[in-house]
């Protein structure tokens, strides 16, 4: 995948670059920030001593501290507020959530606190509070370890909503949301933590290292948040997903032989509207891809978006894939989870002017 | 300016022991077996909060049940937990290895526990209910569940009596007096409390009990359970399975270290017994106590059973990577099938040949129960109708999910 939108990837001053894992490159953004701002730290389930247990946090309790990088109760209320009380002192703590499906004990915190303090405040107070957390379907974790709840947070006012989908972007967006000064839900596709996936469940998964976005710079850079990635060019169809569903689009829109512009939002909150609009002014078609329920998930919201923008240049109604409205199904999973070729039927029906 | 003129600082606990260090238990305060007094069940809390921060334990050394809580269970009863337990074992042991074998995605043992959920399992009826996490399998075996049933579960099977929707080992078994179980940590506890309120509030006679891990005591849901409990006098068995590790977080993480589990229940104004949970018949006990004050309407009691997971976490983990190698052999409480077996042979009623015998019959009746299982389909091999994905969503299926299946061609 070539990541278009972005100018080649800064070289800090201490280091190259090299190929890392997604995993490899959000503990090298924790690394970086932790080493320059003594403000920085990270805490949450088994974060600590052992690094997490998908090792996102490994050695920054051997590197930076006990206090600065340490295991907490298994309480996600518990933590998510402590972070906004250190946050309100001028700290930057960043937290993990074990599995994205165990944020909702947190939820009370983070909607009606965090996303809230500097506007109930008077800007007197701030959470700049970034909340990590593994999220999305693929690994048969069944219900409770494959929810993707984006959407519960997008429709928060007050918190911003980043989803990488490379080992690049994760690092560069990852050290944005660190020194952004709200409250960041950045949500990781473990799908993608060892290897990009096509959604060709059979296929064996390639390496990051084969992947030109896995070259990541040791030092520090940001990709900032609100910027999308055209990280397709086409001119049949914008297709608009984000996280694993990045690359299930590259392999639908193959699959299904249509000249699709591909577009990684990276953030869903802000959202970059500049890059849709023009994409799907170019184009006239929209599918929009993602792997949340299709009820009330965020392609409605970007659905409507295109719609109020760009109704006259649109030559077929938008198109929406997305998982079921049913709870995750452990023995389903590959047909739950969007695959190629529902994006590649989804494609066709939007080409020849219907999308259903 | 503030007041205070000295640097504070921020404390993070720590282990005793980490891989590489010798396992130390030195900290731990054990009373020895028959030490602890049993008060009688209609004792106020405030009476007997002692008993928060001692050890209850029948079983001594050399395997003589002794003191006040001996629950002078005949030879039979004896045998059965033993057995059970045994059998508990053996299905970790080949469950454990299926995933290996890659025949199912995920499994989780309950290693060095098995006395707590067998004992309870045989102590209640089926009529009340159990509110499990996911290390109770214990109860399912002590009650008869059959091993195939828990096995096409595992499995996903076409035969998974949950139709292939949940996680492995997510049990769920109503006949069997065995509540759904959640992946979301500490949700059964007040649920657990919420349906005892609803058997006092019908006038009925069933109680329930549930079970949480240390860790997971952190999470609000645990305190909110103790509060209810305790204002409406819920007919209800609180258990803590302290296995000392919440994955890699030793119980010091979950405030085990500034006082016990058991105590948690003292500001509620609930009684609270802490006990061996590697001793059968200390466990057995402590439950018989709190089940007859929850029969005779007098409410809750906390009970933090004291154990040690031997096992990994769960089939992801690696436990060598965050504590010392050999902790568990050093376990200063032993191990429950060991110390259950030593006191069946120092009553002169269990051999051990008797006991390699019941060992080699566990086998025999896993690997038959693996082999029927197995024939109908591990992972991926065999599974129920896509259809079953689609359904009991709702009561009834609304048009999104119609359409939705349709696309799917079911
Ligand atoms: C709400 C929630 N948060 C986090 C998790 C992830 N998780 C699963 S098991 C576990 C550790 C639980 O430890 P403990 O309660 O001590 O029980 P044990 O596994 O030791 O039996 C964690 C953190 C979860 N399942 N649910």
């Amino acid at each position: 995948m070539v990541d278009q939108a972005e100018a080649p990837a800064p070289v800090a001053p201490d280091g190259g670059i090299v190929p890392m894992n997604m995993i490899q490159a959000l503990n090298s953004a924790l690394h970086v920030k932790m080493a320059e701002d003594p403000n920085v730290l990270s805490f949450g389930e088994d974060t600590g001593y052992f690094g997490g247990v998908f090792r996102v946090t490994d050695q920054l309790q051997q590197k930076h501290g006990l206090t600065r990088s340490f295991d907490t109760p298994i309480s996600e209320c518990g933590l998510v507020a402590a972070a906004i009380g250190m946050g309100a002192y001028g700290l930057r703590p960043v937290v993990e959530i074990q599995f994205a499906d165990y944020i909702y004990p947190a939820y009370d915190q983070i909607v009606s606190e965090a996303a809230k303090m500097r506007y109930r405040s008077g800007g007197q107070f701030t959470a700049p509070i970034v909340v990590r957390s593994p999220y999305g379907g693929g690994i048969f974790g069944g219900q409770t370890h494959s929810q993707s709840p984006e959407s519960l947070f997008t429709h928060i006012a007050g918190l911003k909503v980043v989803i990488p989908s490379n080992p690049h972007d994760a690092k560069g967006l990852l050290t944005a949301a660190i020194e952004d000064d709200d409250p960041v839900i950045f949500l990781e596709p473990k799908r993608l933590y060892n290897g990009p996936f096509d959604g060709w469940h059979k296929n064996p998964v390639s390496p990051w290292k084969a992947q030109a976005s896995a070259q990541v710079p040791t030092g520090k850079y940001t990709v900032p948040l609100g910027k999308a990635a055209v990280v397709r060019e086409g001119s049949d169809v914008t297709i608009l997903c984000y996280g694993t569903m990045v690359w299930v689009s590259l392999a639908g829109a193959e699959h299904a032989g249509v000249d699709a512009e591909v577009i990684d939002l990276r953030t869903l909150v802000p959202l970059d509207i500049e890059t849709i609009e023009a994409s799907v002014k170019k184009t006239g078609r929209c599918v929009i891809v993602h792997e949340a329920p299709k009820t009330s998930g965020y392609g409605a919201e970007l659905s409507a978006l295109v719609q109020e923008r760009c109704f006259y240049h649109l030559e077929a109604p938008i198109g929406r894939v997305a998982g079921w409205d049913t709870p995750y199904p452990h023995a389903f999973e590959w047909e739950y989870f969007p695959g190629p070729e529902r994006v590649a039927t989804a494609l066709k029906a939007v080409m020849s002017g219907g999308a259903r | 300016m503030t007041r205070n003129t000295q640097p504070l600082s921020l404390r993070v606990p720590e282990p005793t022991g980490r891989p590489g260090d010798a396992p130390d238990f030195s900290h731990l305060k054990l009373d020895v077996a028959g030490a602890v007094d049993r008060p009688p069940v209609e004792a106020r809390p405030v009476q007997m909060l002692d008993l928060a921060f001692r050890l209850i334990r029948v079983l001594d050394d050399e395997g003589q049940a002794v003191g006040p809580w001996n629950p002078r269970l005949d030879a039979g009863t004896l045998k059965k937990g033993l057995k059970a337990m045994i059998l508990t074992r053996a299905f970790d042991d080949r469950m454990h290895r299926a995933h290996r074998q890659g025949k199912t995605s995920f499994y989780m043992k309950c290693t060095g526990e098995e006395a707590i959920a067998v004992a309870q399992g045989m102590i209640l009826s089926r009529e009340d209910m159990g509110f499990p996490t996911y290390r109770q399998q214990g109860l399912l075996i002590a009650r008869g569940y059959p091993l195939v049933d828990m096995m096409n579960q595992i499995y996903s099977n076409a035969a998974d009596p949950i139709k292939g929707r949940q996680l492995p080992i997510m049990y769920s078994a109503k006949d069997y007096g065995f509540f759904t179980i959640s992946g979301n940590l500490g949700t059964q506890v007040p649920q657990a409390v919420g349906w005892a309120m609803a058997s006092a509030y019908k006038g009925d006679d069933k109680i329930a009990i549930t079970w949480i891990g240390d860790g997971a005591t952190a999470e609000g849901d645990f305190h909110n359970a103790l509060t209810f409990a305790s204002v409406y006098r819920a007919p209800v068995i609180l258990n803590v399975v302290n296995n000392q590790w919440a994955i890699s977080s030793f119980m010091g993480i979950a405030g085990g270290l500034e006082t016990t589990f058991a105590s948690k229940a003292i500001g509620y104004g609930l009684p609270a017994l802490r006990v061996d949970g590697n001793d059968f018949l200390a466990v057995w006990a402590a439950t018989q106590w709190a089940e007859e004050r929850a029969r005779s309407n007098q409410g809750a009691t906390v009970i933090e059973l004291f154990t040690y997971r031997g096992a990994p976490h769960s089939t992801s983990d690696d436990p060598s990577r965050y504590r010392p190698g050999d902790e568990h052999d050093k376990w200063p409480l032993g191990d429950p099938v060991a110390r259950l077996k030593q006191h069946l042979i120092a009553l002169g009623e269990w051999s051990d040949e008797a006991q390699a015998e019941a060992e080699a019959e566990a086998v025999a009746q896993v690997r038959a129960a693996g082999r029927e299982a197995e024939a109908i389909g591990t992972l991926g091999q065999s599974r129920p109708s896509v259809k079953m994905m689609f359904e009991e969503v709702f009561a009834t299926e609304d048009w999104r999910l119609t359409e939705q299946r349709r696309e799917v061609g079911v």
